[in-house]
Formats: C-alpha cells, structure tokens, sequence
C-alpha cells in the first residue's frame, strides 16, 4: 500500500531524512521507533504533506500514486490521516462543525454524497462510544480547553470518522495516562482491518504491547537502521539504543 | 500654523446658506447651539495627524473635498431587503440623512415606548429635546461631532420611560445614495433610557452607490440606572465613502450598555466610542469586528471612563485584514480615583492575510484608583499555518480551511450574545463580509 523509496528530505535546508526506505502492506501495523532527532516526526509530516519539508530525494508511493505530488487535503482524499503529536486548538469551530466539513469533503473528493445531519450525528456517537468520549467533547471547539488525554483521543476519534486506509500515529502515546492509553489502544485496535495499514511513531514500547505491531523499524539520522518483529521493541527497552549500537543524537548533543 | 486646506471657511459658508432649511429653526437654544458648534468647528477644521487621537486616521482628502449638504435621495425598497432584520419592532429609514416614511415601518408600540425622527420632534416639539440633545457632547473636544451638530437634520429620537422594555429590535438604516460630486450627511440619534428600561436598536450604516459621500453621525445615549441598552452599528459604506462616527453614552447606576461594531470599513472609516461609567456598578462592554479588503481603512476608537465603584467594562476588538487595508484600535480606559473596585479589560486581535495589510492598536490604560483590575492585551498575526494544515491533513481544501479559520476568528465574538435576529443577522452580516460580496448587495438572507 505504501511505498517509501530512498526518502531524503531537508528542513531549512538542513538533512533529517537521508534515504530512507519503508514498505507497507494494506492490514499491517508497523511501529517506527528512534531517538530523539533521528526524522520521526519529520517523516509523518512529509507523508501527510506539511510545507516546509523539501525533498531532495526518492519517492513515495500511496496505493499507485506518487503522495508527494498531492495536496495534504488531497492526501486525506486519498486516505490518509495523520494524528499528530501535538493536536492543534481551534478556537470557534466546534468539533463537529470541523468533522463534518472534513468528512464531506473527503466524500466529495470520492465523488460520494455528503452525509446529512441525522446521519453525520448517528456515526459520531457511534465512534464516540468507541473512544469513550463526552458528548460534550464533541460540541466543544476543537481542542480547546481539552486535557492532553483528550486531545489524543479526539486524534482518533477523527480517525475513526473518516476511516483512513493509510493511518499514520505520531506520539500518540505521549502525554498519556494508563487508562487512556487503554482507550486509545483498545480504540485503535477496533480499527485494525485488512484494507488498512497503521504506522505508529513512538518512543516507548509501552503502547507495543497494548497495539502489537506487526514489523518494528528503528529510525536513526533519518534512515531505518534495524527492522524486525515485535520483539525488537522488546529489545530496545532492555538495551537502550547504544545497546544497537545507534547513536541517540539528542543525548549526544 | 496656517492650514492647508480652508474646510472652517467651506463649512462656515454652508453654514450660512443652508441654516434657514434646517429643522428646529426659530428655536432660539437651537440656533445658539448651532452657531457655537460652527464656530468650534471653524476654530480648529478637520484634526490632523499632529492630533494624537488622529495618528493613525488621515482625513486631508475629506478636509480637502468641498462636500455640499446631502441632496435629497431615493432608494429602492429592493435594496433594503438584504439587510433587514427579522422581528424589528420598527424599522425607521434615512435616505441620505432625511427620514423616507414610505421604507420606514414604525407600529404601534406599548406605552412608555416613543420613537420620533429627530427632524419632526424638533419642529413640532423642540423645546422636549432642549435639555436633552447636544448635552454629552463637547464641543470643544469634538471637533466634527460639532460640525455635525451645526448641521443635525434627522435621526432616531428613542425614549423609553421606566421600566419598559421594547419588544425587539428597533432598526435605523441610513442609506446614502447619490450621484458623484461629494456631499456630507450627519445623521443625529438619540436615545433616553429611563431607570429600568431596555431596548436593542441596530444602526446601519450602507452605500447604495453614493459615491464619494461622508456620513458624520453622531448618536447621544442615556442609559439610566438598571436599564440595558444593546446597540449594534453596522458601518458598511463605500470604497470612495468617509465614515466619522461618534457615539456619546453616560450610563448611570447599575446601568448595563453594550455595543458590537462591525465595520467594513470605508476609504476612511472611523468609529468612535466614549462611554462615561457615571454611576456606581454601571457596565459597558464594547465589542467590534472590522473587515477590510481593498485599501480600505477603518479605525476603531474607544474611550471608557469609570468614574464611580464596582464599575465593569469589557472590549474585545478583531481585525481581518486582507490587500493593503488597515485597521486600527486605539482604546482608553480612564479610573478616576473614586472608581475603586473597577473591573475593566481590553483585548485587541488582528489577522493580517496579505504583505501589506496593516494594523495598529494603541491600548491605553489611565488609572488613579488603586484597588482595580485593568487588563489589556494586543496581538498582531497571520492565519496560524498549523492550524491550516491541521485542517487540510483532514481533507477541508485550503480556501475552505483559511474561510473557517477566518470566520471563527471573528464569530467567536457574537458566541455570547442572546439567539435571535439580531445575532442571526450579525453572523449573516460577517459571513457576507467574509465572503467578499460586492459592497453595498448586503448579506445573504
């Protein structure tokens, strides 16, 4: 489904991805791990096609098509959906004002109807008890006034709206407690499906043994150094990346 | 300093011509007020940058123009319907200055409620207003609220007697129309609330191709103790139009006045405040939104004294400004030192969407009382890039994604007003704006 070949990206002109190369197929979870600094979040940028990333190098490819030529809202046409580390506050549009503007025009880029209001309301409460949201959460504006938990459940409460066929989760595990990492792994996992694929960026393997991924990567100086099954996760917990022999570049600046 | 322009000796003899046609003639406190307001005028012309409260508003093109009085107009009903309200319990129009009772729709009103046209009340009764118009504005201060007051034709005269409340909002358009050559049209309200009494009255200001016009209004307003004034002004004149706006309001004890402003701005555009706390617990919040596109300018000017205890006053200003528009907030919260317990915050935010749009805000905060809150904050930015791209990685495109964006920007300011028509009509009248609609077609109904 995705197809990363030889990625080489700057920022400001300075290298954080120097060819890297990724391969996922539709059903599979895989979960990208690295250091500080190593391009983690870089890369879930570049896939869902943030300005300020310049490619210089190498090519993705989403379900046949080149990704780096779409717009990000073309992208998300496309089905892909980025839960960011960091969710922006929206102050003035309310969640649902933002969810159904976004799910109607993914529809639309489809060439499918929009959903009316009854039914655009029946499928958020649905998804709404799968992530065990308020249903004042959703009226809300978006984000604002959420604690950190709640705005990474509403991360995927989006995701879950807009059933995405290319999931990318960057740091959705920060900033977590215990119970809403439950939630939100439980959430996530209700999401796994054979025409989906999940691309995790994480930083503990804590969130590993609540959504068991099927390939783990570790990402250092903007290539993927080592890949392997869940239990190189496993591996890296015990070790530590000096223990791989990978340099942690923040600690080392 | 020998000026430029000769706008004393223009208006002077304009003056002069036009007096005997004004209404109220034969009034003889009438006659002194305006002949003291021409000559306060002829004193000092137009303000100029050297004025610090003109810094950022030049009106050397207007001081410039030999502008007549307002020629009689004629609008079609046609052109009102977009900005009408829903539920209004009058609707009084003013065509170029001059009351046309054909537009205007003024039912029967509960008792304790009386709404005149200034022209008429003061040729029929005059003396009623004698103690009443002109009282809360300095003329001597306010330079072009004097040459409006030289030249005051008509307006609304509201007065609300104790403890009525209209029921729904009472509308004044002012509609200027014209052919090109440049003419000025000062439009006169006043409003008198007695304790206890509560109306909302929305004032609009718009173009219907009047050209290089400038309307000079000034509107006087009484809020006596416990009553609620609400008053809305939409300023949406012309690309080649001057708008100087001036409202005068005293609020007394426990007296509640709240004001929301959207302007669109003009060529020049300046909507000015100056609200007087003058009793104990008196509140006024002051809320305003310019739009600007084009090289449009609009300057919002707020003055807010507290002069007694337990006073409360709140301003939040938001500026979208788009091409080579500027806006402007300049706002001053005066305490006096008897103002103890005063509660008084400001709050000015301006999006900047192009390289040479501009905005200026001067908060400034006098206080001689020394157990107060006072707060003001100010902010100048572009459309939040994260929040755009947020928006896009969620499939919305990117005008649809900076529209949203722009639009609760500025509607959060209405989220606390009561539902009804006239907030339904506010939000039309910013989305309209927002939307880029040709001046003057008004808001989608």
């Amino acid at each position: 489904m995705l197809s990363i070949r030889n990625l080489h990206a700057t920022v400001d002109g300075r290298p954080i991805l120097k060819g890297l190369s990724l391969e996922i197929a539709a059903g599979e979870v895989h979960a990208i791990m690295g250091p500080n600094g190593s391009g983690k979040s870089t890369l879930s940028y570049v896939l869902a096609g943030r300005d300020g990333y310049e490619i210089t190098a190498g090519e993705v490819v989403f379900k046949g098509r080149d990704l780096l030529e779409l717009e990000p809202e073309e992208r998300a046409g496309e089905g892909v959906f980025l839960a960011l580390q960091y969710p922006v506050e929206i102050p003035g549009i309310s969640n649902l004002t933002f969810l159904k503007a976004a799910l109607n025009a993914i529809r639309s880029y489809r060439g499918e109807a929009p959903l009316d209001a009854m039914a655009f309301l029946k499928l958020s409460r649905e998804k709404a008890r799968l992530l065990e949201m308020d249903d004042k959460l959703l009226q809300r504006a978006v984000n604002v006034g959420f604690s950190g938990g709640e705005k990474k459940r509403n991360e995927i409460f989006q995701m879950a709206m807009l059933e995405p066929a290319l999931a990318i989760l960057d740091e959705t595990d920060s900033g977590l407690d215990i119970d809403a990492l439950k939630i939100v792994s439980a959430g996530v996992n209700r999401l796994r499906a054979p025409d989906r694929a999940i691309l995790m960026i994480t930083h503990y393997q804590r969130l590993l043994s609540d959504i068991v991924p099927d390939r783990v990567h570790v990402l250092a100086d903007g290539r993927i150094v080592a890949s392997g099954g869940k239990e190189l996760a496993l591996e890296l917990e015990q070790k530590g990346y000096a223990g791989l022999g990978i340099k942690d570049n923040a600690a080392a600046a | 300093m020998a000026r430029l322009d000769d706008s004393a000796g223009h208006y002077r003899a304009l003056y002069d011509t036009a007096k005997a046609g004004l209404p109220g003639l034969g009034l003889d406190w009438l006659e002194r007020l305006r002949a003291e307001a021409i000559e306060r005028f002829a004193a000092t012309g137009f303000p100029t940058a050297r004025t610090e409260a003109w810094k950022y508003t030049n009106l050397q093109r207007l001081a410039r123009t030999t502008a007549r009085l307002a020629p009689a107009g004629r609008v079609d009903a046609a052109r009102l319907a977009p900005w009408t309200l829903g539920d209004e319990a009058a609707r009084l129009v003013f065509v170029n200055g001059r009351h046309d009772p054909e537009l205007s729709r003024l039912p029967a009103l509960p008792a304790g409620i009386e709404v005149t046209t200034l022209g008429r009340t003061l040729d029929a009764d005059g003396d009623s207003l004698r103690d009443r118009l002109g009282r809360q504005v300095a003329l001597d201060e306010r330079r072009l609220a004097a040459l409006n007051t030289a030249f005051m034709t008509d307006g609304i005269v509201l007065r609300l007697r104790a403890g009525v409340t209209v029921p729904g909002p009472i509308h004044v358009f002012h509609i200027a129309t014209g052919d090109a050559a440049p003419f000025m049209v000062p439009p006169r309200n006043l409003i008198l609330a007695e304790a206890g009494s509560a109306a909302t009255v929305v004032e609009s200001f718009v173009d219907a191709g009047g050209g290089a016009y400038w309307t000079n209004a000034v509107t006087e307003i009484a809020v006596g103790a416990n009553a609620d004034i609400r008053h809305v002004r939409v300023q949406a004149e012309g690309r080649e139009a001057h708008h100087v706006g001036l409202v005068e309001v005293r609020v007394e004890r426990a007296g509640c006045y709240r004001a929301l402003l959207l302007s669109t701005g003009a060529l020049v555009a300046r909507n000015e405040y100056h609200v007087i706390l003058d009793g104990e617990g008196a509140e006024a919040e002051i809320d305003g939104a310019s739009l600007l596109d084009g090289r449009r300018h609009a300057d919002a000017t707020t003055v807010i004294e507290h002069r007694k205890p337990h006073g409360r006053s709140r301003q939040v200003f938001k500026n979208v400004v788009d091409e080579t528009a500027r806006a402007v907030f300049q706002g001053r919260v005066l305490v006096a030192v008897d103002a103890q317990k005063t509660n008084a915050h400001q709050l000015s935010r301006s999006l900047l969407l192009a390289p040479g749009a501009q905005a200026d805000a001067k908060p400034e905060l006098q206080i001689f009382a020394d157990d107060v809150k006072c707060s003001h904050g100010s902010t100048v930015g572009a459309l939040d890039a994260t929040a755009l791209f947020y928006l896009r990685s969620r499939g919305i495109d990117a005008p649809t994604a900076r529209a949203l964006l722009i639009e609760a920007f500025v509607t959060e300011l209405i989220e606390d007003w009561p539902t009804g028509a006239v907030r339904d009509h506010i939000g039309a009248v910013l989305r309209s704006a927002l939307r880029r609609e040709p001046g003057g077609t008004g808001p989608a109904a």
